[in-house]
């Protein structure tokens, strides 16, 4: 399992996302890699990812891609987080 | 790893801006004023929200403005910016923002360390209307846990 979090600038808003999705991916009991990145390196990085998050104005540089793209409006919430994922990975 | 320092300088509490741009301005200014960053990164962390939007809004009433490591990195900094009438970024759910925190990093790498640091500290929800509210500079560092310089106790 490949999760890929963006960011504009591939710091702090995507590493905040990560962070926070391990989190609640070990409340899920979800064994996942979680990769920051910047929406320019997002068809490279995310090639094989299975989910990508990111925030609602970034969904639309995403581009084509295979995989599901979950948008976060809170990045602190992890319980938001959590109940996103467990319908995207369940 | 812990916050960077938050010396008074990297505060402003109660600010009156116009606009968004005036706001990440601001927490540029505070950057700079603590040796951080130089005018330079400023500039570029509005050109990142001209760029991308209002994503750097990740939780209501909260914006993290930065930008790209860069030249204009002095050292990692961290700034905090209150606004006296919050404002509008553009961001469809987490508007208007009443809190800028601005943060400098001088790697792709050492950023992941403090960030985690920045995310515990804001998954109390109620952080962010406490900072707000926030009437002095040790007020917010002990909301944040940060120091005013490196090595000093809070």
């Amino acid at each position: 399992m490949k999760i890929v979090t963006i960011c504009g600038a591939g710091i702090g808003t995507s590493g905040i996302l990560k962070v926070n999705a391990e989190r609640a991916l070990e409340r899920l009991g979800i064994e996942a890699d979680i990769t920051a990145t910047d929406v320019g390196s997002v068809g490279v990085v995310a090639a094989d990812a299975q989910v990508i998050l990111t925030s609602p104005e970034l969904v639309e540089r995403i581009g084509k891609t295979n995989a599901d793209v979950i948008v976060i409006e809170n990045y602190f919430d992890v319980d938001e987080l959590a109940a996103k994922l467990e319908i995207a990975l369940g | 790893m812990p916050l960077p320092p938050l010396p008074d300088s990297a505060i402003s509490i109660g600010l009156r801006v116009d606009d968004w741009r005036d706001a990440v301005r601001a927490a540029g200014g505070a950057l700079e004023r603590s040796g951080a960053t130089t005018a330079d990164y400023t500039e570029r962390m509005v050109g990142v929200i001209d760029e991308f939007g209002a994503y750097v809004v990740i939780a209501p009433g909260l914006a993290l403005a930065h930008a790209r490591p860069g030249d204009d990195v002095l050292t990692e900094g961290l700034s905090v910016v209150t606004l006296a009438e919050p404002v509008a970024f553009g961001h469809p759910h987490n508007d208007p923002v009443a809190v800028i925190v601005g943060l400098a990093v001088t790697s792709s790498d050492e950023h992941v360390h403090f960030v985690a640091e920045l995310a515990n500290v804001f998954n109390d929800e109620q952080v962010i209307p406490e900072l707000a509210r926030a009437t002095d500079a040790a007020g917010i560092r002990s909301l944040l846990g940060a120091t005013p310089s490196a090595g000093e106790p809070l």
